[in-house]
């Protein structure tokens, strides 16, 4: 009897399908709330809310000589692989959204783009790195810059600024923005300073806590700095336990380092090191600054660069949905005209920078490098354009 | 190269303190209940929470205290509070299916089950951000012939040692002690000798979960980022490195948790670090198959 | 259906002892039913492609715990490494079919006409089984000589090792993930439009319980739970153990690499990241959660544990922390699983007249 009650509520709420409001838009967020990375889920989360809650205060989204309120439906991914192709489908089918924001990593940002590539329905990644998440995909499109860039302006900083011959690198081996940023890094440097140069190159693995081992190897090498493309929460204990092994030489990051939540973490063992990133939050003007200033007010604490970049993808979203200049109110008309809306974004203006897609849908936009300062300020040093 | 291979033992013990203190608690509730306690890796993560906030309150009510005085009210808390939530798990969760006579593999379930209310219990209370422990003591780097290591590190490897040290007497030495060894030999035989066995498998939760408090705390000052799944890897690594010193054995735990500690360093000081886990595994398996019971399990007929 | 009761021998349980047409032709015919409404259903498009994707991945779900059911409910060994050998299922077959069907950047032109994929699918995804099964030695031979809890290490570990594995093999992607595999779904599909991944899900699915079946209830498979009961006892009564270990291990670790197989190309995108412990762990609850040593019961836990993840979506957060409550209530009222080591006949007795369930 229990059990028939549990199958019967399973199916109750599996078939009830949502209400269908003609003026609203409805945009999906394919994002991970739980799993291995819940704070990335959380900070897009955050940041689209507070973008429906400016459109839809101002009155809604206006679109031709029609004003829509505006309808984010946030679905988890659990940060897996399969749940985002399903999380994509339900997206697409059961909740008949118009474009889809997400998944932000690779490991499901590539399957899901499959999925909506498939499925004609437009798709823009804020996050994802891997150059096979929008490669041959017309649909989907993404906001954050590839490795391949962000890897060569690392090498061209350090070269200058710490008059670097050799460096040291260590990675996360299981997550693939990490192991293809640190690849492209050690190919780069070395065409410069000749083979041997990165003298090492150390991987962990993603929920490892301990990297005594491989610094330790790293400090016996002697680099000049060492690279550190990984996400902020093991950036802290990194920094941290070099330190404890004796190492006084500088530190290079990626965009990942990018989180107010680095400074909680690291304290002043992150302070005087560099890296490359989308935006610097110091020192930001105009609408940049407003954006965070307003997220840091809402929700307590500076937003990082997940957050900023879903703000801007989501824009970009919006911006494309005006750009087609009415809505037919078909679905399929609507999502390709989105579509070729966004392909054409001549320029857009966002906080992470001015970009516009090439044919592959990978924006063109640019990198800075960004110093911690002592106040543990993210602060603009210089800016690489590709 | 005398300095690296120091350096590489002094990291190796830090981290194979951990495993080993986490480790007890697996061993400890396996060697009374046969119970693989999968929920102890979260337990440990609850523990260092609980830290994070004992030391947080002390910190903000009482500001103006000495770091080592916070600490000294720190883990005595940690503990009490870690061992109240491995308790409540037994209580709520455990007890009742032994009661019911349940496969025991099933009570194993629950566990897992157990671990991922408290990981998403705590992702849904506190949010998504990760947590900072606070510094409540002076970390001082010292460098001697090339060697560089904490006064936090050596603190800890001693702690590890004192826990040994002091829960090897509790269960050769002690009356309660005695009666866990029991508990383990014959089951059935034991409450017919007015042995209050639920007293003694409480203890036990309270022995396994203190001691992965006392490790939450530890590793919270050593390794200062703070978040719900911090548990899950550890945990089950530190599970293998019971079964591999032979597990039910507290001299097992200890020298296993040591062993894969010194396994996975010593592969990445001498290999490419990307083979760690390959490596690391490999020759755990390799130990199995030549001591099928691990190092200090004894070999008897079991049946599931 | 009225049988003859008075001139047919009876076997232990009450049923006759041949089985009647009805019975000999039930499963074939509810298969075929089976797969009638798929096509229809995938043709017709009267179940959105996300149903469908869900139905798709109740297969594999039932595969994997079925599968696992033979070693941790028949046999009563304890092995959480399931995810592991789904990982080798998945590989192996993904790179074959890339290397024959699809154009792809690694391995160039496709070695085979596209078209080929129709009958070259089954055999790609039966040779990552093939290959998942030989992984299974690495678990089968350690468990000669140990057994419990000793072996869940060892099977655990050889979950991380096979992971570890594939990250550092850099030819099929290491941990960027390796694609490719719609490429051949499609190929299928401009061959002849069928729903093809449906279809050989659902075929796959019935195809492990058939064996399954077989496997167990023969003469020669009542050694595994001869094994189960007591493996002295077993040895003694001439049960080959080790050989009984090695074929219901190769066996179990197949169908798991089946399910990898289809579960990378229903996915279309494979990660050594998606096959941890997490897939393993996720197994086990199904396992259990149907009962151990019944087949139907896994099947039914396959189906609602995939059934309640989508149906609790909305809750976020929230739904894992309401999926795990709701497991450990259910062990609490029923301590054996969902249908503990019975089969549905034994609870549904009246379904004997349909089908042979030993």
């Amino acid at each position: 009897m229990r059990r028939s009650w549990i199958l019967a509520a399973t199916l109750g709420l599996a078939l009830a399908a949502p209400a269908w409001a003609a003026d609203t838009i409805k945009i999906g967020f394919n994002i991970p709330l739980t799993g291995d990375i819940p704070k990335v889920g959380e900070s897009s989360k955050y940041a689209a809310e507070m973008l429906r809650e400016d459109v839809n205060s101002k009155g809604g989204l206006k679109v031709g000589d029609k004003t829509y309120k505006l309808e984010f439906i946030y679905e988890d991914n659990e940060s897996k692989a399969e749940s985002a192709v399903t999380t994509a489908l339900k997206l697409i089918e059961q909740d008949e959204v118009l474009a889809i924001v997400g998944p932000n990593s690779s490991k499901q940002a590539v399957p899901a783009g499959q999925v909506c590539d498939d499925n004609e329905t437009p798709m823009i990644s804020p996050w994802s790195t891997n150059p096979d998440t929008t490669k041959d995909r017309p649909w989907v499109f993404r906001a954050a810059f590839l490795d391949p860039f962000q890897g060569p302006v690392a090498v061209d900083f350090a070269t200058k600024t710490f008059q670097a011959k050799t460096a040291a690198v260590i990675y996360d081996l299981s997550n693939d923005y990490s192991k293809g940023l640190a690849e492209i890094f050690k190919a780069d440097f070395e065409k410069k300073h000749g083979a041997g140069s990165v003298v090492a190159f150390e991987s962990h693995g993603t929920k490892d806590q301990d990297f005594s081992a491989q610094l330790t190897k790293i400090i016996a090498a002697k680099p000049d700095f060492i690279f550190v493309p990984d996400n902020y929460n093991q950036v802290a204990l990194i920094v941290k336990q070099a330190h404890n092994l004796g190492w006084t030489g500088p530190f290079m990051g990626s965009d990942a380092w990018g989180s107010a939540e680095l400074m909680e973490l690291c304290g002043d063992d992150c302070k005087g090191h560099y890296f490359s990133t989308h935006y610097a939050a110091a020192g930001a003007t105009g609408a940049t600054k407003e954006f965070i200033e307003r997220y840091k007010a809402k929700y307590g604490y500076t937003p990082d660069d997940v957050a900023a970049l879903t703000w801007d993808a989501t824009r970009i979203v919006l911006q494309a949905i005006q750009d087609t200049g009415g809505l037919t109110g078909d679905l399929d008309k609507d999502r390709k005209a989105i579509r070729d809306a966004m392909a054409s974004i001549k320029e857009f203006d966002g906080i992470t920078g001015k970009m516009r897609f090439d044919e592959q849908g990978d924006p063109i936009k640019c990198a800075v490098v960004v110093k911690i300062n002592d106040q543990g300020e993210f602060v603009f040093t210089e800016s690489v354009c590709p | 190269m005398l300095s690296t291979i120091v350096q590489n033992l002094l990291n190796a013990l830090q981290w194979g303190s951990f495993y080993a203190l986490i480790a007890l608690g697996y061993s400890l509730v396996y060697g009374v209940l046969l119970l693989i306690n999968f929920a102890h890796g979260d337990v440990f993560m609850v523990g260092a929470y609980i830290g994070f906030f004992v030391a947080t309150f002390l910190l903000t009510q009482a500001a103006g205290l000495p770091g080592w005085v916070v600490l000294a009210v720190t883990i005595p808390a940690t503990m009490a509070l870690t061992a109240v939530v491995g308790v409540t798990l037994e209580r709520v969760a455990y007890r009742p299916l032994r009661r019911k006579g349940a496969n025991r593999l099933y009570v194993v379930i629950t566990a897992l089950m157990a671990g991922l209310i408290l990981e998403h219990g705590n992702l849904a209370l506190l949010g998504a951000s990760r947590k900072k422990f606070p510094e409540l003591i002076n970390e001082v780097v010292y460098t001697v012939g090339g060697v560089s290591f904490t006064n936090l590190k050596i603190a800890v490897i001693l702690a590890a040692f004192a826990v040994f040290v002091l829960l090897h007497f509790i269960v050769t030495r002690t009356k309660i002690g005695m009666a866990m060894r029991a508990i383990s030999y014959d089951k059935f035989a034991v409450p017919l000798m007015g042995i209050p066995i639920d007293t003694v498998i409480v203890f036990t939760f309270i022995l396994g979960s203190s001691m992965a408090g006392l490790a939450g705390v530890l590793f919270a000052m050593s390794y200062p980022v703070l978040e719900p799944y911090m548990g899950a890897l550890i945990g089950w690594k530190a599970f293998i490195a019971a079964v591999v010193g032979g597990i039910g054995d507290i001299r097992g735990a200890f020298v296993g948790g040591f062993l894969l500690g010194a396994v996975e360093i010593l592969v990445v000081a001498f290999f490419p670090s990307t083979f760690r886990d390959l490596i690391a595994f490999t020759v755990l398996l390799v130990i199995l198959s030549f001591k099928p019971t691990g190092l200090f399990g004894v070999a008897k007929t079991t049946k599931i | 259906m009225s049988s003859q009761p008075t001139s047919v021998a009876v076997r232990p349980d009450g049923t006759a002892a041949r089985p009647t047409a009805f019975q000999r032709w039930s499963v074939p015919a509810l298969t075929l039913a089976g797969l009638a409404v798929l096509l229809w259903v995938g043709q017709s498009g009267a179940l959105t492609k996300y149903t469908q994707t869900v139905i798709m991945f109740m297969a594999v779900n039932v595969i994997v715990s079925a599968s696992l059911n033979l070693v941790n409910g028949y046999m009563g060994e304890f092995s959480c490494g399931h995810g592991g050998f789904m990982a080798v299922g998945a590989y192996v077959s993904s790179v074959l079919g890339v290397l024959l069907f699809a154009k792809d950047r690694v391995f160039g032109p496709p070695l085979l006409p596209p078209e080929w994929a129709l009958v070259g699918f089954p055999l790609i995804v039966l040779v990552g089984g093939l290959a998942a099964a030989l992984a299974g030695l690495l678990v089968a031979i350690p468990s000669f000589r140990t057994r419990g809890d000793y072996l869940a290490i060892i099977t655990i570990a050889a979950n991380y090792i096979v992971i570890s594995a594939v990250e550092n093999l850099d030819v099929i992607g290491g941990s960027r993930g390796f694609m490719g595999m719609k490429r051949v779904v499609k190929a299928m599909g401009r061959a002849w439009d069928l729903p093809w991944m449906l279809l050989w899900s659902f075929g796959f699915a019935v195809f492990t319980l058939w064996i399954l079946r077989r496997f167990v209830y023969s003469t020669y498979g009542k050694g595994v739970m001869a094994i189960c009961q007591d493996e002295v006892a077993a040895e003694i009564m001439s049960v080959n153990t080790n050989r009984m270990k090695v074929a219901a291990f190769m066996l179990s670790s197949g169908l798991a690499g089946v399910a990898g197989g289809l579960f990378a190309h229903i996915v279309g995108y494979v990660n050594p990241g998606s096959f941890g412990i997490l897939k393993s762990t996720e197994a086990l609850v199904m396992v259990y959660l149907g009962g151990m040593g019944s087949l139907s019961g896994s099947v039914l836990s396959a189906v609602l544990f995939t059934l309640l993840l989508e149906a609790l979506r909305p809750l976020q957060i929230i739904k894992w922390i309401v999926v795990p409550l709701l497991l450990i209530l259910l062990m609490q009222f029923r301590p054996e699983g969902i249908l503990g080591n019975r089969e549905l006949a034994d609870v549904f007795p009246g379904l004997r007249r349909f089908f042979r369930f030993k």
